[in-house]
């Protein structure tokens, strides 16, 4: 196994793991805020509009944790520095 | 695949380079600009009032209602701001209906940019409102050893702005991409109407974000334990 595909490998491997450990946190996280709100509209229907407004920023604060993992897993696969260095190596040591 | 509209180079000329980008953000630029002018060059104060006014009076009355709602005690101040920021995402973000059609918020240039305003903004709002010792002195409040703390989390939220918006408008492009290769048709189709809901629920994240920003660094210290929304850096 050369490094080119030693790195690809690597790289899809940790891609998938960022995803799927990187999703849980935020999943548990989004579903626990969903459900209080909900308890507390159930309880105050008259603060509604706050309590929506202030579940969607915070809904966004920590679904950006997941997003950050989905750019990490993103640049894993499509745009991985280390692939093309690897590549570049390669083709270096094949031509001199 | 393309993950951002960067790579995708409509025209070439003497080694610059026009992506679809600078491309789009224009379009929507000159899309709000037209049809702004268009609509307040004709605005009345008569008994009829064109449709087109009223749904422009509703747009700027809702975003100084909820400017108002974070807490800012004049709104106006910072409504050509914030306004801007959320119509410019809203609108880059609902183009995306159109066939053909890369929103420009799908690039890290462009989101990075708009938090760079928002990072340029902060400190102009604050110092215009409380002067320029008492915005410094907000660093060091309550004790000098949290002045650094102060200023990663200056800079920590600013790429969060950045890559948050990012992240949400590459991740649907990228999503209906690979949909389309596994299940054409129908999924894709639905992943859009999802991309256009998260579209508009992020340019308000952005704009609420930046006015929260704004808000809690020109509030005085007494009048900043405002239960409804705080500051998170994250």
């Amino acid at each position: 196994m050369d490094a080119a595909t030693l790195i690809a490998v690597v790289s899809i491997l940790t891609a998938g793991l960022t995803i799927a450990i990187g999703s849980i946190g935020p999943a548990l996280a989004e579903g626990r805020a969903a459900a209080q709100a909900l308890q507390a509209i159930a309880q105050q229907p008259d603060a509604a509009n706050t309590i929506t407004r202030t579940l969607f920023v915070s809904l966004a604060m920590i679904e950006s944790t997941a997003i950050y993992c989905f750019v990490v897993a993103m640049i894993l696969i499509f745009a991985n520095p280390f692939a093309n260095r690897a590549i570049e190596a390669a083709s270096q040591g094949v031509g001199g | 695949m393309e993950i951002s509209p960067d790579a995708w180079v409509l025209h070439e000329w003497r080694g610059v380079q026009l992506n679809a980008t600078i491309v789009f953000t224009w379009g929507v630029m000159a899309l709000l600009a037209l049809g702004s002018w268009a609509i307040t060059s004709r605005l009345s104060t008569e008994e009829t009032v064109s449709r087109w006014q009223v749904a422009l009076e509703v747009i700027v009355t809702t975003i100084r209602d909820q400017i108002a709602e974070v807490g800012a005690d004049d709104p106006g101040r910072y409504l050509p701001f914030i306004g801007t920021l959320f119509l410019f995402i809203a609108t880059a973000n609902i183009l995306a209906v159109i066939p053909g059609y890369q929103p420009p918020t799908g690039s890290l240039s462009t989101t990075a940019a708009l938090a760079i305003c928002v990072l340029i903004a902060v400190p102009l709002f604050s110092i215009g409102k409380r002067g320029l010792r008492g915005y410094l002195r907000s660093y060091i409040q309550p004790t000098p050893l949290m002045l650094p703390f102060a200023l990663v989390g200056e800079i920590s939220r600013t790429i969060a702005l950045a890559v948050r918006l990012y992240g949400n408008v590459m991740s649907g492009t990228v999503i209906v991409g690979i949909l389309i290769s596994v299940a054409p048709f129908f999924f894709p189709v639905v992943m859009q109407v999802l991309g256009l809901l998260t579209g508009l629920i992020q340019a308000y994240i952005f704009a609420i974000l930046a006015m929260v920003y704004i808000g809690s660094a020109s509030r005085s210290r007494q009048a900043s334990d405002d239960p409804s929304i705080q500051d998170t850096g994250d």
